[in-house]
């Protein structure tokens, strides 16, 4: 036994090296091998914030590491429809993370699969129950009457407006702050007109049209939801359109743009804040995220309301909510389960910080918290998101889906006047039945 | 193939007397071979035949990626709602469309470069590194280069329109945009790959061959018409298919510079598959699509061999 064959030093340099590979990072590679959860930290947690969102949230970590002593692994993953693709794939392989944020438009699809954890015991033990939170975002994350998810916030769709041209146009009330009541689709129409002419400006108003067809199906499903039901019922397996209201709804969108050309026709994002942060238009129809873009613009004040009531009776918010969700795993340990609600327990608490982003808190404790109530303007339209309608039910509804894509095509058409209101109402139940006839995934 | 080099046994008789291994192969040698090729074989099955038979199965069932298990039965009604789907033909066409934008300008450029760079006397090397070089960059990276230099207002080639006092077209938000931006983008970065078949074949081609022209008096551009191109003909067949199927499988560039947009007039079907299976969580409809576009991509290589094997043995 002097000299080691050639095939016994590989053998056991080979050896050497997976034994190495394994302890080295000892439990992601052993892990992904018996199919259970890596235990890098004590929670591992998901989400799909960049830019300002972002930093609010990894401030919001961080401090709940800080006061907890947990220590929290958080992963940032492409917004949309990769991020969800891998959320539902990572549960129903049984590797979920422990905590995950879902829209909760994007919810009845998770929850009807059957890869969350119901909201129940171990959140209350806690202190997180159903009269703590925003009513409309509770109900939206109740799915066929259990709730799965706990909404961290609201963000609506709201009305933008450049303070000193609403004064110069005569629509501010005593305070110089707020817009003068407004009651129905007229009263508004005539703010906007009162906006172009006193200001003398090209427009009134801006909204982001093209290719961006999120935004074109907010605006429409805001107006619409006024009159009507939702446009998809049954789990989204037939098509409820009011064809009346939509071709109501479509005929008012499009005399804003057309008709009476109070806005423009053709609006990238780009050009939305162009024309909204120079002064020259005095509305703008957004989503309160925008908040931080223009917060910073030297010269511009501005504020933000929800929109007064339109084609309906009363006023109806279109929002979405971020809402904290914890997937099903068989192999999660009661301890960890409990770290993962301590955890969004804490994301609760701290959602003052999460308000900086402009959206409205869902927790009721900081929505009514002294510290909220004096932030602005998101205080200001704290009413939106209670009266929130979300996208309808369906499992192919939801935020940055194929169906918003689809819905807003649509939409834009009629704002850009390439399709009139009647056509529409055609076009989007044809775009519908390729959803509404497709075989479900749930 | 290699089976019409075997005379054609004259009898039933014959093909009983010969041996039972063709060719003869010690049956240690036979062994062996099958021993070296399991590595492979191990791959190819688990990661090739494996997911096909999957693929089969569960385009049968109402199989979804949110779901253990391949779920319901549902027949061939998959088959039936991918081919009455327009969206399904729209992605095929898309792909379609791809191939002949991008298959004349990956056949025929690298073939004139290549014959160019084989002309220089001095410093071939840079110029066939230059051209291959791209071809090593991954999609992603790629992709991310030109997302820069196709940004609207800032980007250098729409900058680079207005040196010639051109508008620049909108890259992401128009359609013939879009489609300018992807082939562009398409043919600098696999230009290199056809370019070094064609070097290599014209490297094949005998000095002697081009010496006798020159006797013969034959300038050089005698030499590349009659010469060059003719012997290069077998390569251009190889290029063109081997270009037609890459053509056919886009999806990395297209989805990661554009997402399929502006509003999915340009997604290919590999998107649509990638995007109904994960995205819209319906497997078994998505291994119905591919399915689908696997039988085109068969037919489409088979009518390839059949027109080379009668055009070949037309040669002969």
């Amino acid at each position: 036994m002097t000299e080691l064959s050639r095939r016994q030093f590989l053998a056991a340099g080979g050896g050497l090296t997976l034994a190495a590979a394994l302890a080295g990072c000892a439990s992601p590679v052993v892990t992904s091998f018996t199919g259970g959860q890596p235990r890098t930290a004590d929670v591992i947690y998901w989400h799909l914030f960049g830019g300002g969102d972002g930093a609010n949230m990894a401030t919001m970590v961080k401090k709940y590491q800080q006061s907890s002593g947990r220590s929290v692994e958080a992963t940032l993953l492409s917004w949309g429809n990769p991020y969800y693709t891998k959320l539902s794939l990572s549960a129903s392989s049984g590797r979920p993370p422990d905590v995950a944020i879902s829209h909760l438009s994007r919810l009845p699809l998770l929850a009807q699969a059957g890869l969350l954890e119901p909201v129940g015991d171990q959140f209350s033990a806690q202190g997180i129950t159903q009269d703590k939170f925003t009513p409309a975002a509770w109900k939206k994350a109740t799915v066929g009457g259990t709730p799965f998810a706990v909404p961290l916030d609201t963000h609506p769709f709201v009305l933008f407006y450049n303070t000193p041209l609403a004064k110069k146009a005569g629509l501010l009330d005593a305070t110089g702050q707020n817009l003068k009541p407004m009651k129905r689709s007229d009263d508004f129409v005539a703010a906007l007109k009162a906006m172009k002419d006193a200001n003398g400006l090209d427009f009134a108003a801006v909204a982001t049209i093209t290719a961006d067809p999120s935004t074109c199906w907010r605006f429409f499903t805001m107006v619409y939801s006024g009159v009507a039901g939702p446009i998809v019922s049954d789990g989204g397996t037939k098509v409820t359109i009011d064809r009346g209201a939509m071709q109501e709804t479509f005929a008012f969108l499009q005399s804003l743009t057309q008709g009476q050309k109070l806005m423009p026709s053709n609006a990238t994002a780009t050009t939305s804040s162009t024309l909204f942060s120079q002064g020259r238009v005095g509305f703008l129809f957004d989503g309160v995220w925008q908040i931080p873009t223009y917060r910073g613009i030297k010269g511009l004040e501005f504020n933000v309301v929800p929109f007064p009531p339109l084609l309906g009776p009363k006023p109806v918010a279109y929002a979405d909510s971020h809402s904290l969700v914890i997937p099903k795993s068989t192999g999660r340990t009661a301890a960890r389960t409990k770290d993962a609600v301590s955890f969004i327990k804490g994301l609760l608490d701290q959602s003052s910080i999460w308000a900086d982003g402009g959206h409205v808190p869902a927790w009721l404790p900081v929505q009514k918290s002294k510290e909220f109530l004096q932030l602005k303007p998101q205080s200001n339209y704290t009413e939106a998101a209670f009266n929130a309608v979300y996208d309808p039910e369906a499992w192919y509804t939801g935020a940055g889906s194929d169906f918003q894509t689809a819905m807003g095509s649509v939409i834009a058409s009629v704002l850009t006047g390439a399709t009139d209101p009647k056509g529409a109402v055609d076009a989007m139940t044809t775009s519908l039945k390729t959803f509404s006839t497709a075989r479900p995934p749930v | 193939m290699t089976t019409t080099a075997i005379p054609t046994p004259a009898s039933e008789a014959d093909v009983t007397d010969r041996p039972p291994t063709a060719a003869a192969a010690p049956h240690g040698e036979n062994r062996a071979g099958w021993l070296f090729a399991t590595p492979f074989l191990a791959f190819y099955i688990a990661f090739l035949i494996g997911p096909v038979v999957i693929g089969l199965v569960i385009s049968l069932f109402n199989t979804t990626t949110v779901k253990a298990g391949v779920g319901s039965w549902v027949g061939l009604s998959n088959y039936a709602d991918v081919l009455s789907n327009k969206d399904f033909w729209a992605s095929m066409w898309h792909s379609v469309l791809f191939t002949l934008l991008t298959t004349p300008l990956l056949v025929l450029l690298p073939l004139i470069f290549a014959i160019f760079a084989s002309r220089m006397v001095r410093n071939q090397w840079f110029f066939r590194l230059a051209f291959f070089a791209p071809y090593v960059v991954p999609s992603a990276a790629v992709c991310l280069i030109f997302a820069f230099m196709y940004t609207p207002e800032t980007g250098l080639i729409t900058n680079a329109f207005g040196w010639f006092g051109l508008t620049a077209p909108d890259f992401f938000g128009s359609t013939s945009g879009a489609w300018f931006a992807v082939v562009l983008l398409t043919l600098w970065w696999t230009f290199g790959f056809n370019f070094i078949l064609y070097t290599a074949a014209i490297q094949e081609i005998s000095e002697e061959v081009y010496e006798a022209a020159t006797i013969d008096g034959a300038g050089p551009w005698q030499q590349i018409r009659l010469i060059t191109a003719p012997l290069l003909r077998p390569t251009m067949g190889l290029v063109l298919i081997l270009q037609v199927l890459a053509s056919l499988k886009v999806f990395d560039q297209i989805y990661i510079l554009l997402a399929g947009g502006p509003a999915y007039s340009t997604r290919p079907v590999i998107q649509y598959i990638y995007d109904t299976g994960f995205s819209s969580y319906r497997g078994g409809y998505a291994a119905a699509a591919t399915m689908v576009y696997f039988v085109v991509l068969v037919l489409i290589s088979a009518g390839w061999f059949l027109v080379r094997r009668r055009s070949n043995s037309a040669n002969a």
